[in-house]
């Protein structure tokens, strides 16, 4: 299937026209649908328009930790996906966006550990590098969010350098709020706003 | 009664400003007791409707000033445009204090002629006339010219009527993508000009003191850095490209140096950069998020946003005229856990910020002799204060059904209106200091 992908003026103009429970109700199908879809695995970034992509990485996600074990298991035993690890949608790689609590730069262990994971893949794969691209909800004060999502970009990146990934291999960036992926305006969009992605190149 | 005539007002506003204006004012929340004043239609001998409704551009100011109360056209039982003609009796049992007549007079080479006359109902006399050649695409700035004597004759303040504000808007391109640009407008929203535009975040406009340049924030190339352009000449210049941040610039007051934020040395600092020398000198040395700086207006002093106190807080640290500190930043906000992005009233009396206060974030302005705190505003998303340059009123940006609009509280958060673009979201507004 296809998501269509409500902005802020559509939604606004459909509001207006159809009343409040429609908005609620189309809350409630975007919601649905993020939960529900099927997706192939996502080679390219996540744009800030793009809410499929999101659906599908949360997806992988999701795969990803249910399978993570047996994935280390696989790749202990020499398994197919040495080299190819990022495009595996069962690797604990697959897992590119980390999400962070309102003002708060501090990650959770699981994430800790996936993080973990990205680390030793950069390590044993010096020419690959990775953009940190920190990013925060729509509240508060622009510059102020720009700090802010600099502050947990570089939260990640220090966890990946104290593991040993040379810091050449890194870099960080923060847009702020500029690049809301959910684009309501409410604690279930902001929760998805608040966090940082990891965009590959070179691999 | 008053707030049924503000928001005929408002609608009276929308309509005549589909014409041209992007911008579209409403007046929200009319003040209690505003002084009454009548802007008779100035005399217009031409065979065609005049070029501009003179009358109507002024009332518009003066209403949002929220000092005045203009009474509607229709109500006026007679429109003299000269204060011989003027039957003070009419006016005075129409309960109005002040009137303005007045007459545009076509000259031979195109130009326009305005006369006016700001008249004492009570009593019975003249407090101030002018006589202002003009012309075509002048005429809205002349109409805020005379607003700005009327209001300075009566409330003894300088207007800020004949100003601009810059501001951000952000609207899709035909390829679906998101288009910044920054614009400016008159202070009332018409007559916009685009300065510049991208597909990449820009942020954080200022004005040069001189009122000719704006610094602003894009990430033109991927990452942010400082520019300067000339809103004339559209010559633009960089600023500040380090490694990480380039954020929140704000002009000292003589227009010599900038602060700013750069990450460059691991986390966000406060700089000032001396804009001939092109030299940078750290503020602030704190293992924390400093950032947004903005200047006292004697030059002497920076306020900014830090959370090295665990959450977001203004401080105020003391510098001299080599950019070096003066002892060490003091806090100035005690009140909640968030304010941030301060702007000063030109006087340096009051602190205007964003301020949270149960998930809602609004504006507020703190008096710095007394520590008086007040919240001014009632919205969820206010945010990016901005005082006019006569430090009476206040524009901000908020959200309106998921739009980012503009709105403009007055200093005594008795005055409300909202300025809305027709799509798209506008932000970051900034109003230009005196011309």
């Amino acid at each position: 299937m296809t998501l269509r992908v409500y902005d802020k003026y559509d939604l606004t103009t459909k509001v207006k026209i159809m009343g409040k429970g429609f908005k609620y109700l189309l809350i409630a199908i975007f919601v649905v649908s993020l939960a529900g879809c099927k997706f192939s695995p996502v080679k390219n970034r996540v744009s800030d328009k793009d809410a499929a992509a999101l659906a599908a990485k949360q997806q992988k996600q999701k795969e990803a930790e249910n399978s993570a074990q047996d994935q280390r298991y696989g790749a202990e035993m020499g398994g197919s996906f040495v080299g190819r690890e990022l495009e595996d949608p069962n690797s604990p790689l697959a897992k590119r966006v980390f999400y962070f609590g309102l003002d708060s730069s501090t990650l959770s262990p699981e994430d800790r550990n996936v993080i973990a994971a990205h680390a030793r893949y950069l390590s044993a794969h010096p020419k690959v590098t990775v953009v940190l691209e920190g990013h925060t909800d729509e509240r508060g004060s622009r510059e102020y969010n720009i700090a802010l999502g600099e502050r947990r970009a570089r939260a990640v990146e220090q966890l990946l350098l104290v593991q040993g990934v040379p810091s050449s291999q890194v870099q960080i960036i923060s847009f702020g709020e500029e690049r809301p992926v959910a684009l309501g305006h409410n604690e279930a969009a902001w929760r998805l706003n608040r966090r940082v992605e990891f965009l590959y190149s070179g691999y | 009664m008053k707030k049924q005539l503000s928001f005929i007002f408002g609608l009276l506003m929308l309509a005549i400003s589909q014409a041209q204006a992007v911008l579209t004012i409403e007046i929200t929340q009319g003040v209690q007791g505003a002084t009454p004043i009548a802007i008779v239609p100035f005399a217009w001998a031409g065979n065609n409707a005049p070029p501009e409704y003179m009358n109507k551009i002024i009332a518009a100011d003066l209403q949002r000033s929220g000092f005045f109360n203009p009474l509607p056209e229709e109500d006026m039982i007679a429109t003299p445009s000269e204060a011989g003609k003027v039957n003070f009796a009419d006016w005075r049992a129409l309960k109005v204090d002040y009137v303005v007549v007045g007459k545009m007079i076509p000259q031979m080479d195109g130009s326009f002629q305005i006369q006016f006359q700001l008249l004492d109902v009570y009593k019975g006399k003249q407090l101030a006339g002018y006589s202002i050649r003009s012309r075509k695409p002048n005429l809205r700035i002349t109409a805020h010219q005379i607003s700005d004597i009327i209001y300075k004759t009566i409330t003894g303040v300088r207007g800020a009527f004949d100003t601009h504000i810059a501001y951000i808007t952000v609207t899709k391109n035909r390829k679906g993508q998101k288009l910044y640009r920054l614009a400016i407008a008159d202070s009332d929203g018409f007559d916009e000009q685009i300065i510049y535009e991208s597909t990449q975040p820009l942020l954080s406009p200022a004005w040069s003191p001189d009122g000719k340049r704006l610094a602003y924030v894009s990430f033109f190339g991927g990452r942010p850095k400082i520019y300067i352009q000339n809103i004339l000449t559209r010559k633009t210049e960089e600023i500040s490209g380090f490694k990480g941040i380039n954020g929140a610039p704000a002009w000292s007051p003589d227009g010599r140096r900038m602060a700013l934020t750069l990450s460059k040395d691991g986390n966000p600092e406060i700089y000032v950069v001396d804009l001939k020398t092109k030299k940078f000198t750290r503020i602030t040395h704190q293992y924390a998020i400093d950032t947004e700086a903005t200047w006292m207006p004697d030059g002497k002093a920076l306020i900014f946003t830090s959370d090295r106190g665990g959450s977001p807080q203004l401080y105020r640290v003391e510098l001299n005229r080599q950019s070096k500190t003066i002892g060490r930043p003091r806090r100035l906000t005690f009140d909640g856990n968030y304010n941030a992005r301060a702007s000063v009233s030109p006087d340096g009396r009051r602190v205007a910020m964003v301020h949270r206060e149960q998930g809602k974030f609004q504006i507020a302005v703190l008096e710095l002799k007394t520590g008086r705190f007040q919240i001014l505003t009632k919205s969820r998303l206010d945010e990016s204060p901005s005082f006019s340059p006569n430090g009476t009123m206040i524009i901000y940006a908020t959200e309106d059904k998921y739009h980012g609009i503009l709105a403009e509280v007055s200093v005594d958060g008795r005055a409300h209106q909202r300025l809305s673009l027709q799509n798209g979201d506008v932000r970051e507004p900034a109003w230009s200091p005196f011309k």
